[in-house]
């Protein structure tokens, strides 16, 4: 019903604090710590990073993402080879049974393209992840400043 | 006078042909790993302008230790994480930062404007400076430091590959160290300290 709610509306926002540190579940997957940098203008893209751990036994992995904030989300890596950044596409994320696995600066991202507006610290919005054997799960993503480093949460995982 | 004036042009004539002999070097192996480190900065010879609508060449870098690093602005990973880092760096250093020259150049001069720098910048440390230019400008520079990049079409969009590292040079302009991408803020630091001697 929520996910229903929720591609009904072109574009959606949240108010609301530390929702970044809300974990959402789906089967043996757990999915927190979902954020995003504010942007100058729609022009640049965004990011979007989260951390998702598989208590199961089964390996899972992302193969997408979809938004209402962009129009072409995609996954990607940061990859420094022979001292050079490169941000290659990645078909999917391995999310490992037993193991939390993070999109986390410097390493697998989301980068939202085009964006349908500037994103603006404070706002938030909602990300449909795409696990290949899990199936959909849908969380809010807090956008934070362009300087954050991550979010503050008490549980501190 | 007319003596100084003779140095001067011949300087002018060695260092064009350093800088033509470093961008022949950057074509004939842009498929290959650029080996080799930057010029020091009396030997380079290109020409920029700054988020602040500046012209700027290496000779105002002299006198002062500098920090310079290669990126963009439109990619939402690499290029914050480096700015925080160096942002960082400058608010351990404190006030002994303020006599450093911390330089972004720029390798997407198509989209990034001296407008577009100065935008980006006022969300970071005011001690980081960008630098743009035509992309002949850009590929100069590049040569000089023997830094790479490489425009990725990405659909109807489009993305950059560059070198990470951040070069650190002495007031002299000689080369002196390079901070890894993302290396640690406890081996940083006191890289840069050294510079700031």
């Amino acid at each position: 019903m929520r996910n229903i709610l929720l591609g009904g509306l072109a574009m959606v926002l949240f108010a609301g604090a530390a929702q970044a540190c809300e974990t959402v579940t789906l089967g043996d997957l757990s999915v927190d710590h979902a954020w995003s940098r504010a942007t100058i203008g729609e022009s640049r893209p965004a990011v979007f990073y989260v951390a998702i751990t598989n208590a199961g036994t089964q390996d899972d992995a992302l193969t997408g993402i979809s938004t209402p904030a962009a129009a072409m989300p995609m996954l990607h890596e940061t990859v420094v080879a022979d001292g050079v950044a490169s941000m290659p596409h990645a078909m999917s994320v391995p999310v490992p049974a037993g193991q939390t696995t993070e999109l986390a600066p410097g390493g697998y991202h989301g980068m939202l393209m085009q964006l349908t507006s500037a994103l603006k610290e404070g706002d938030s919005f909602p990300v449909t992840l795409i696990f290949e054997k899990a199936g959909e799960v849908t969380v809010n993503v807090e956008v934070l400043s362009l300087r954050a480093e991550g979010p503050t949460c008490d549980d501190a995982s | 006078m007319r003596r100084r004036q003779l140095i001067l042009s011949v300087a002018g004539v060695t260092a064009a042909a350093a800088g033509t002999l470093a961008l022949g070097a950057w074509r004939s192996n842009r498929d290959q790993p650029v080996s080799g480190l930057p010029l020091p900065l009396t030997a380079m010879t290109w020409r920029l302008t700054d988020h602040r609508g500046t012209r700027v060449t290496p000779a105002d870098w002299i006198g002062r230790p500098a920090m310079v690093f290669f990126g963009f602005t439109s990619c939402p990973d690499v290029c914050p994480t480096t700015l925080i880092d160096i942002s960082g760096w400058l608010e351990a250093l404190g006030k002994d930062a303020d006599r450093l020259t911390v330089a972004l150049i720029t390798v997407d001069p198509e989209r990034d404007t001296p407008e577009a720098l100065a935008d980006y910048l006022a969300y970071f440390d005011p001690r980081i400076a960008g630098y743009t230019g035509s992309t002949g400008d850009i590929a100069l520079i590049a040569a000089e430091f023997r830094a790479r990049y490489e425009k990725i079409a990405q659909d109807d969009d489009y993305t950059m590959n560059h070198t990470a590292g951040v070069f650190l040079f002495d007031p002299d302009g000689r080369f002196a160290n390079i901070i890894d991408f993302h290396e640690d803020r406890r081996f940083a630091v006191p890289k840069i300290r050294r510079i700031l001697i």
